[in-house]
């Protein structure tokens, strides 16, 4: 059986709709990441899996046990960082494990050699006597990720870990998870990182409380192959002009000096010559056009293009 | 010749013994956009802060439409929109409030520009919701609406789309696209490496120096001294650990089913293919690919 899995998980808040018949599983050493806009329902699945919210209906289990029914044994299965950062600021950084280790049962001595191990596993072991407020937002990332290890779980749940987080700290943070991957540990992750999503096996996009689509990075990517290209060169008017009224072209964004297409199934050639043809004739030389591959950011914006988004209000 | 509507000059701040930035120059022209990258405490912030006055720099100058800060008033302050990483807005006020606040601060007198910024920033919808009960991304364009209120030509925006989905990021760097083809300068800091790609220049700050500016794709030439590959074999997770000590490659990281990796200067992708099928790794395959903005931004920080 699968690490985590979620089926046919529903919840509603009032009229809300957060998550609508979500099924997903995971397995062990596998990385997967829920992509989707904000309220898309990430949090909500990740909350349902961790068993701190209830499900109106369907049924999640971590490592085979039911998190509703079983939820001691579950839980203790299972770690989860929410989004907010829960630890104490006021408590040292082994403070905040210890109390975490009592909390998840660890007796005696065994919480010593366990939160030690956890902060050098996490790269704080010099940081163990100061106060979490008191930490970087990458460094309290990281101390929040070894309090949700403190007790060897075999599942792991994010909820956007390394949001707000430099580049630098996010990729000493995804090594530490590749490592656990080693470990065979099942890791789910949300997260706005388009980049991140691609260092992951397998992506599920949310929608609205509904799963639109999951599969790897390149399966995802797959619709849009051979359909995005790229114009660069020559002034910003100049590009717009001979991407002006194309027939053929879905979208047209800017991207800094270059323009990116969206072009319809199987027209790519077609605009391409078309794009060039018009640089000749307006005499823009300078005017470069190319089909580039398709980006998960490229995916994300065609998967919503469909329907505009919910207004809040 | 233009005048650059922001031009930094050797601007140093010492904080006692630490120097948070060191020495940045650079100009900023009418419709560009400059991104400014680099990790927590590299200096971005003070950088900023100087620029727009709020901070004495210890050393050098910034200058405003070719007119040093340090001698401003008022009205070089009404050409510069600002939007700090906490943005001001008041919670218990709705977002027409909020931004009819802002009029008022900025002395902006003509009362259909409140209706005329919620509508730039597709914030109507929620113009009577109190800001606080507002999701992130939507605040942040409210935010982004009270920077624009008074038609500045200059936009300053710290880490304007931190916490904001793809989908409104992307409304977010339409609304700055539109501006800057109407000659408004902005100067945006940010995490997310692929938006630092929608940017005419790129600035990478590392312990508050300069270290690169230019156009990306230039940067992704001149910072990378090694080819980039994207590798498959059959035990990724063990390949990836056996080329994290392995000297032809400067730096390799998981990228789904597969690793990206960064070769040592010199190295092409053959002689990587061989030395890991010679370490007994299975069923290797690598292709050299186009460098990302990250690989620049983690080589130039040395990791």
């Amino acid at each position: 059986m699968s690490a985590i899995v979620a089926s046919h998980l529903a919840r509603a808040f009032g009229p809300t709709r957060a998550l609508v018949d979500f099924s997903l599983s995971v397995e062990r050493g596998e990385m997967v990441a829920l992509l989707g806009p904000d309220g898309a329902g990430k949090s909500t699945a990740l909350r349902l899996l961790a068993g701190v919210l209830r499900a109106d209906s369907g049924r999640a289990t971590v490592d085979g046990l039911d998190v509703a029914r079983q939820a001691e044994a579950a839980r203790a299965r299972l770690g989860y960082v929410p989004q907010r950062f829960s630890l104490y600021g006021d408590l040292t950084a082994l403070e905040n494990l210890r109390f975490l280790a009592d909390v998840r049962g660890l007796a005696g001595v065994a919480w010593r050699e366990r939160a030690e191990a956890m902060l050098r596993f996490v790269g704080l072991e010099a940081f163990g006597h100061r106060r979490a407020q008191a930490l970087s937002g990458g460094m309290r990332q990281k101390l929040a990720l070894a309090a949700a290890l403190i007790h060897q779980p075999r599942v792991l749940l994010l909820d956007e870990p390394t949001g707000g987080v430099d580049p630098l700290a996010r990729q000493s943070f995804w090594k530490l998870l590749t490592r656990l991957l080693r470990q065979e540990v099942a890791i789910l992750v949300s997260t706005p990182y388009l980049d991140e999503a691609e260092r992951c096996h397998r992506v599920a996009f949310l929608h609205r409380g509904r799963l639109l689509v999951q599969g790897t990075p390149d399966e995802l990517r797959r619709p849009l192959a051979d359909r995005m290209i790229e114009v660069r060169g020559g002034a910003p008017d100049r590009r717009l002009e001979v991407t002006q009224d194309l027939g053929g072209v879905e979208e047209r964004q800017i991207f800094g000096a270059t323009l990116r297409l969206r072009v319809a199934a199987g027209r790519v050639h077609e605009v391409v010559a078309e794009v060039a043809r018009r640089a000749a004739a307006y005499g823009a030389t300078d005017v470069a056009v190319r089909l580039v591959p398709p980006s998960l950011e490229d995916v994300f914006h065609y998967l919503l293009a469909a329907e505009p988004l919910p207004r809040a209000a | 010749m233009t005048v650059p509507a922001a031009r930094a000059d050797r601007l140093t701040k010492r904080f006692g013994d630490f120097t948070a930035v060191d020495r940045v120059s650079f100009d900023l022209n009418p419709g560009e956009i400059l991104g400014y990258l680099g990790p927590n405490g590299s200096g971005k912030t003070t950088t900023l802060r100087m620029l727009l006055g709020l901070l004495r720099p210890t050393a050098g100058e910034a200058e405003l439409f070719g007119r040093p800060v340090a001698a401003g008033g008022d009205d070089l302050r009404q050409q510069v929109g600002y939007m700090s990483q906490r943005s001001a807005l008041y919670d218990e006020l709705t977002a027409a409030e909020n931004l009819a606040f802002y009029a008022l601060a900025y002395g902006v007198r003509d009362t259909r520009r409140v209706r005329q910024a919620l509508d730039e920033m597709d914030l109507a919808p929620v113009a009577g919701v109190r800001a606080g009960d507002l999701p992130s991304g939507w605040r942040q364009r409210l935010a982004l609406a009270g920077a624009l209120l008074h038609g500045p030509r200059l936009l300053v925006l710290d880490e304007p789309t931190s916490g904001v989905d793809p989908l409104s990021r992307r409304a977010f760097w339409d609304r700055i696209y539109a501006l800057a083809a109407d000659g408004v300068a902005a100067l945006v800091t940010t995490h997310y490496l692929e938006e630092a790609e929608y940017c005419h220049r790129v600035g990478i700050m590392i312990d508050g120096s300069l270290r690169a500016i230019d156009e990306p794709a230039r940067l992704k030439h001149s910072a990378l001294t090694g080819e980039a590959w994207d590798v498959w074999a059959e035990l990724v997770l063990e390949t990836l650990e056996a080329l994290g000590s392995e000297p032809m490659v400067a730096r390799a990281g998981l990228a789904g089913d597969h690793l990206h990796v960064i070769g040592a200067p010199g190295v092409g992708v053959g002689d990587l293919v061989r030395r890991l099928e010679a370490l007994g790794f299975r069923a290797v395959r690598a292709e050299r690919v186009e460098p990302t903005l990250e690989d620049v931004f983690l080589a130039l920080a040395g990791t």
